[in-house]
């Protein structure tokens, strides 16, 4: 008789979903789904609010990477007003990198809770381990030193958000054309040189060489595992400047193959005529997909992995990370990077990055210009816009159209996690055929690889199904006969 | 004339005929007010100015003071029952503070902060009402509506003194309308003013919102109480 085992929920994530993994009667895998199960509805509730209200009702979605919304939207109502890049016009600079100091700030701030409190605890004590262990609580005990470097990276990265939002969270910063405040020498010299309290950038970036140095630890220590864990093909996508190098803030699509060689690039606004989403009964989460390509060719990969993947190089201004960089581009010879668990080591590579950007973006002046929006005139009315960033999960695209009024006739939001569904499918169900299949028996830390899998991407379900509700996940195991034999629910 | 009135048994001087919430703020007493502008007719409307004079409930923003007055303010009854009017204008209405533009700005929330409201005791209606946005520069977001009648009152076309706002219908039914040829004669200024004179996010000007940014709002700067009093005479 066949199983099927079930995951509920998944923990650990930002989202609330449940895995289940059909066995046949040898145990072998016949079936493994990610199941996202909440449903929310932001694109129809938005409908009919002024356009300007769009970017601070939709950030809502989100108590994770509401900057991420937050910009998304902002430059989607620039290109409404006629002061986007979908007409050519180039933000003011100072509006331009107070977004991005924002922006960054974020990536860190979520990065560092993603990889130290969601995922350092596997590392560190292994898959395992005990449930009681693997968490949070289990690291304050094992490696205070470690958490309290950890908090203090952390809230570094709040309060670069609060300067620029006014709150650690669903702050307001971005107006239609600009940002309603630039940055003062007093603001930026508190998070240069730090407080009482507060690290200074120079801790922020030792701190965050910690962090890259505890994978590469864990990567010497558990080679085979680390690279054998899920390893998943999928072409890879971000967004990149004109040298191809990743650019967080704004830039075009561009898609790579397993040789990093370019096979699409877009300009955002055109998404629509490259990618369509499909969509299954067991899931509310969407599955994008290349249309010339198809599901199954056409799925890609976003976030830390793919932006490594797809970026040249960082440039001249981040020499750390982009020696880190280096290091990791040549660990697969130049090849993109398809092992699941080399997630993480991109994302520890971006904490780095990010602190990089901030710390040459405080030194900037542009941040205390004066000129703070773009008002352009009515006749520049487009009514339309899209505005897409590399949020901390990935490509993040929002599109509203508006109607002469102001008010939102639609809206259509594209989150990473959703771009994410068909790879995060595949992990599950390579991990599901590594770890459970053929196994006699079905043990904890077997049901826990499935979610180390899913971790890896560090999904919000409640933003890729802009969903209201909590976040927990299932694993579950089916028997031939579609009965649940194991099931993990927490 | 000079006359005397008693506050929460304290005597106060104040001139005959004056407005009792203004009297009260010049001598350091705060009576909670929305509908009421200082300087212009009081309305009366939202009644969260509610205090005992001589033993009867009465909105402050309409009594004139008469000597030997005596007023209850603070009295544990008459603060509790003017907290559940500002929770009653809380659940009648939509108010989604987090994304309304006026948040930091609005005198309803303040008002919400300094009475220590949590949350309505009273069940949240969620009456269906439809936004207004035909006018040029003003978008009419009934959902945040208190019916104070401020708008009503005091913003008028400049050349004829035509009300420009108005209320249709009554009770749960009532609906604030805008007559839109007289608002689309309206000047910006004018605009910012009625904008501003609302006293939460039902009238906004189009286009322009969150331009303050978090910390240095209206209300976030000084509390309703504080604006109140700086009136108190020194």
């Amino acid at each position: 008789m066949g199983k099927k085992l079930v995951i509920d929920p998944v923990t650990r994530i930002e989202g609330h979903g449940r895995v289940t993994v059909h066995l046949d009667e040898d145990n072998r895998v016949i079936d493994a789904k990610l199941h996202v199960v909440e449903f929310r509805g932001f694109e129809k509730f938005i409908q009919g609010h002024p356009y300007w209200e769009a970017p601070v009702l939709l950030q809502r979605v989100c108590g994770i990477c509401f900057v991420s919304h937050h910009l998304a939207g902002a430059k989607a109502l620039d290109d409404i007003i006629g002061a986007g890049y979908s007409t050519g016009v180039q933000m003011l600079p100072t509006a331009e990198k107070v977004r991005r100091l924002g922006h960054y700030g974020q990536q860190l701030q979520s990065h560092v809770t993603a990889y130290f409190y969601l995922i350092v605890p596997e590392m560190l004590f292994g898959m395992d381990a005990p449930p009681e262990q693997r968490n949070v609580l289990g690291l304050v005990e094992a490696n205070p030193d470690l958490i309290k470097r950890v908090v203090a990276l952390r809230k570094w990265g709040q309060e670069v958000i609060k300067t620029v939002f006014g709150k650690r969270m669903h702050g307001i910063s971005s107006i239609p054309g600009g940002v309603n405040k630039g940055i003062s020498i007093a603001e930026r010299n508190r998070l240069l040189n730090g407080e009482k309290g507060l690290l200074s950038i120079g801790q922020v970036i030792d701190y965050a060489q910690d962090g890259l140095r505890l994978f590469h630890e864990f990567h010497e220590k558990h080679r085979k595992q680390v690279d054998g864990f899920a390893e998943v093909p999928a072409l890879n996508m971000s967004l990149v400047d004109d040298n191809g190098n990743v650019d967080y803030y704004h830039g075009r699509l561009r898609i790579v193959n397993k040789n990093r060689e370019t096979v699409f690039e877009l300009d955002y606004h055109d998404y629509l005529d490259y990618f369509a989403e499909a969509t299954e009964k067991w899931s509310y989460m969407k599955f994008p997909y290349l249309k010339k390509l198809g599901r199954e060719a056409g799925a890609v990969r976003v976030g830390p992995l793919a932006r490594v993947n797809v970026t040249k190089s960082y440039g001249g201004s981040t020499p750390l990370a982009q020696a880190a960089l280096e290091r990791f581009q040549a660990y697969t010879n130049g090849k993109a990077n398809d092992m699941t668990l080399h997630t993480n080591w991109a994302r520890a590579i971006e904490i780095l990055h990010s602190a990089e950007l901030i710390k040459a973006l405080l030194n900037d002046p542009d941040l205390q210009g004066e000129q703070l929006t773009l008002e352009p005139p009515e006749s520049a009315w487009t009514g339309k816009g899209v505005g897409v960033v590399e949020a901390p999960r990935g490509t993040l695209l929002h599109h509203y159209q508006a109607n002469e009024e102001g008010a939102i006739t639609s809206a259509n939001l594209v989150v990473a996690t959703t771009q994410n569904n068909t790879v995060i499918n595949r992990t599950v169900r390579a991990v599901a055929e590594e770890y459970l299949g053929g196994q006699a028996e079905i043990t904890e830390g077997m049901m826990n690889a499935v979610e180390v899998g899913i971790r890896a991407y560090d999904p919000c379900l409640s933003c890729a199904t802009h969903a209201m509700g909590q976040m927990p996940l299932v694993v579950s195991v089916h028997d031939a006969q579609g009965r649940v034999v194991d099931e993990r629910v927490r | 004339m000079s006359i005397d009135i008693s506050i929460d048994g304290q005597v106060y001087k104040a001139r005959d005929g004056a407005t009792l919430v203004d009297v009260a703020a010049e001598n350091g007493v705060y009576i909670p007010s929305l509908c009421y502008v200082r300087g212009k007719p009081g309305l009366g409307t939202c009644r969260t100015c509610s205090v005992r004079v001589n033993g009867k409930v009465m909105t402050a923003c309409t009594v004139p003071v008469a000597d030997g007055m005596d007023v209850e303010v603070s009295e544990p009854g008459m603060a509790e029952m003017r907290k559940m009017l500002v929770e009653l204008l809380f659940s009648e209405g939509n108010h989604n503070c987090p994304s309304c533009e006026k948040s930091g700005r609005c005198e309803l929330q303040s008002l919400g902060y300094e009475l220590g409201m949590m949350v309505s005791r009273f069940p949240y209606r969620f009456p269906v009402r439809t936004r207004e946005h035909a006018a040029k520069q003003i978008w009419l977001e009934r959902d945040r509506c208190i019916f104070c009648q401020r708008c009503v009152k005091f913003v008028r076309n400049l050349e004829t003194g035509q009300k420009i706002f108005s209320i249709d219908h009554r009770g749960s039914r009532a609906s604030i309308e805008i007559d839109v040829s007289l608002a689309d004669k309206m000047p910006p200024e004018q605009v910012r003013e009625a904008a501003h004179l609302c006293p939460v996010g039902c009238i906004v000007e189009k286009g322009v919102g969150y331009n303050k940014p978090i910390g240095q709002r209206r209300f976030e700067i000084k509390s309703i109480r504080e604006r109140a009093l700086e009136r108190k005479c020194r």
